[in-house]
């Protein structure tokens, strides 16, 4: 079923709203475009994860947020970071390991913070961030700052026991956290059905904590359901626990390329043609009348003129001095 | 002799040894039809089936600790570990219970099993994805670590951890996985504790563990253009260490510098140039130079990367000035 069928008819009080959900997710499919450019380029040192497909989750919920909220995001962790707030300079300058970079070079796609708009950081430890996400909303709640937040994971996650004793506390303790399961079907090369046992909210489930499903490519239904569920867990009726449907369209990261041992060419087509959370989203803001093809197909190209700009400034940025290298292993003072 | 990659060397060892030991069981994250990110572990599962290769779920702690329970009750189990970096995610399954077992339970039960994982830096993967941490496990007594330095060691110090009763970590370098290097058809064995002389020389001694072989191979080189003659020793298993041929050797050239890449701080350089001054301090010339990683998080960026791990530059110039008698100062 494509989105304009399923969602309520526009509300054109709301038409700046549906065109930021919609220009955040195309900034993503941008940056990811040009990430995946500069490691096909050479230009890039390492690898990194794709974040392109998922869009809808990462702009539906981070646009539920205030800036003082929190996230943790994870290794495919561009789009968090974009939804966020952060700027495709200091994030390209990241990804090439600048000095200009969010974290000055050192942390790379994998480690990619953004301090200022709430984002404390990428993970390149599978569920490694469920911790963090769960202590930043035990200190929102003690602080008194009526913060929330939340916890970007992958289903290959759900492997992780961290998770559950997290999960435990956050529940005995009335936490605002809330668990943003993204289900992309596969964790590296396996697919989920092969890694998770029984369903995966029934996981949280067991904790007493209310969980949701929720089509991952639907930005509206994500958007909807997360501006309740934050409104919710700022009164202190969390944590909670919801399963975002989705599919990445690249490898597990750049340079997996023959896949179709793991996967059809053919399941990725369908994703594409049928489910494309930034397509099925512009057809039914035209439908709509939000929006008219040129109009849209104008935000594109000025989101991707403005990634380009950000990397070709970060192409020439400088690299941190050799003195950097042992900054910052202690705090200073 | 044929040369294959270190990756291919690994492959055989684990086949040979599962062809001839049917206990033997293999288990970690994508090691059946993805074989491993690394490819390491490519058609074991075509010939072993998943009953004996077993994808895990990424579940670090719980594979480990099945196979520490499996290893007490009748199987061989192998361990991937995909990072060695994920090492700390599994430190109680290993370092509390594999590690313990034989000894608390007096002698009566054992822990055959082996975990591979891998170390090094320089492949702009960051943090938590670079780390050489096998100081952490030859810290606890009860584990052998082994850290094979070309395709030739990595199969047959890995045939000798898959017989060994104890539970062995094994760390391969991860950027050598394609490095080939002479290896016999015919079967062989590394004892542990057996120290291999790669170069011979008089003036100077080189301890390199895995890849710092090749820095210390290189290092070697330039030196000896300028008359000084550096020997080479590599350990291959740090836990259980061999003394004798280290000492040996420093008693010959009376000068010494141990090369290693785990952090500087806490690490084996430092055990082993301990071990030196108090074994052999009246045969040195000079204080026992050390060279690990930098004591920082490894950093993403390459302008600091490679500033963090020993080089043969760094090496050479900081054997010349051993040489010269200069005070050594911490790197
Ligand atoms: C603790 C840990 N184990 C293994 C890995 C290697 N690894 C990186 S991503 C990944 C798969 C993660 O799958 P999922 O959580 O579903 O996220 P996705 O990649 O699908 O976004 C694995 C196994 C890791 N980084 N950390
Ligand atoms: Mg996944």
């Amino acid at each position: 079923m494509s989105l304009s069928e399923t969602a309520a008819p526009a509300r054109p009080e709301n038409a700046a709203t549906y065109l930021r959900l919609y220009r955040q997710m195309a900034k993503i499919r941008a940056f990811e475009d040009n990430a995946n450019e500069l490691y096909l380029s050479g230009k890039m040192p390492g690898l990194t994860h794709m974040y392109s497909g998922q869009e809808a989750v990462a702009v539906g919920i981070c646009e539920a947020l205030t800036k003082d909220d929190k996230i943790t995001s994870t290794h495919r962790g561009h789009g968090h970071c974009v939804a966020k707030g952060a700027e495709f300079k200091e994030m390209f300058c990241e990804l090439l390991g600048k000095a200009e970079g969010y974290c000055r070079g050192k942390g790379g796609s994998m480690h990619i913070a953004d301090q200022d708009n709430g984002n404390l950081g990428a993970n390149a430890i599978v569920g490694g961030s469920a911790g963090i996400a769960t202590g930043a909303a035990l200190a929102a709640k003690r602080l008194g700052t009526q913060g929330v937040s939340v916890c970007f994971f992958g289903d290959g996650a759900l492997g992780q026991g961290l998770l559950y004793e997290v999960m435990n506390m956050a529940a005995l303790w009335k936490l605002p956290v809330i668990y943003a399961c993204e289900n992309n079907l596969y964790g590296e090369y396996t697919k989920v059905e092969e890694m998770a046992a029984g369903a995966l909210a029934a996981r949280a489930k067991a904790f007493g904590i209310e969980t949701h499903e929720v089509d991952g490519q639907d930005v509206l239904a994500v958007n909807r359901l997360a501006e309740d569920l934050v409104e919710r867990a700022r009164k202190g009726e969390g944590p909670f626990f919801v399963v975002l449907h989705t599919y990445r369209y690249h490898g597990h990261h750049v340079g997996d390329i023959n896949r179709t041992y793991y996967r059809s060419k053919e399941e990725e087509a369908d994703w594409k043609a049928n489910r494309d959370p930034i397509t099925n989203f512009g057809k039914w803001l035209v439908a709509e009348k939000i929006a008219t093809p040129e109009e849209l197909g104008q935000l594109g190209e000025d989101v991707a003129r403005e990634a380009k700009a950000a990397v070709d400034y970060a192409l020439a940025a400088p690299y941190p001095p050799a003195d950097e290298v042992d900054m910052h292993v202690y705090v200073a003072a | 002799m044929r040369e294959i990659t270190l990756s291919k060397a690994v492959n055989e060892a684990i086949a040979e040894e599962m062809r001839r030991d049917p206990t033997i069981i293999l288990m970690g994250e994508d090691v059946a039809e993805a074989g491993t990110p690394f490819k390491v572990l490519s058609g074991l599962v075509e010939e072993f089936g998943p009953e004996r290769i077993l994808d895990t779920p990424i579940s670090e702690p719980g594979f480990t600790g099945i196979a520490v329970g499996a290893a007490m009750t009748g199987m061989r189990p192998i361990v991937d570990l995909m990072f060695g970096d994920f090492l700390f995610l599994v430190m109680d399954q290993l370092c509390n219970q594999a590690a313990k077992t034989h000894y608390m339970s007096g002698g009566k039960l054992s822990v055959p099993m082996v975990l591979r994982t891998n170390m090094g830096a320089t492949r702009r993967s960051a943090a938590q994805h670079s780390q050489s941490l096998h100081a952490l496990v030859a810290h606890i007594p009860g584990l052998k670590v082994a850290m094979p330095s070309s395709a030739y060691e990595a199969k047959g110090l890995l045939k000798t951890a898959i017989r060994d009763n104890n539970p062995v970590v094994i760390f391969e370098d991860k950027l050598m996985y394609q490095d080939k290097a002479g290896v016999p058809e015919e079967e062989y064995l590394i004892p542990f504790g057996e120290a291999k002389v790669l170069r011979e020389g008089r003036d100077i001694t080189f301890v390199a563990t895995s890849s710092m072989r090749q820095v210390a191979e290189k290092a070697a080189e330039t030196l000896s253009a300028e008359g000084i003659e550096a020997e080479i020793i590599d350990p291959r298993t740090i836990v259980p260490l061999d003394e004798a041929t280290i000492l040996a050797s420093v008693r010959k050239t009376g000068r010494a510098i141990v090369v290693d890449e785990g952090h500087q701080s806490f690490g084996v350089t430092a055990e082993i140039a301990a071990r030196i001054a108090e074994k052999a301090f009246y045969y040195l010339d000079a204080p026992v130079g050390r060279m690990g990683a930098m004591d920082v998080p490894v950093p993403f960026s390459p302008a600091l990367e490679d500033l963090t791990v020993p080089t043969p530059e760094r090496l050479a110039e900081r054997a010349r000035a051993t040489l010269r008698g200069e005070p050594v100062h911490a790197a």
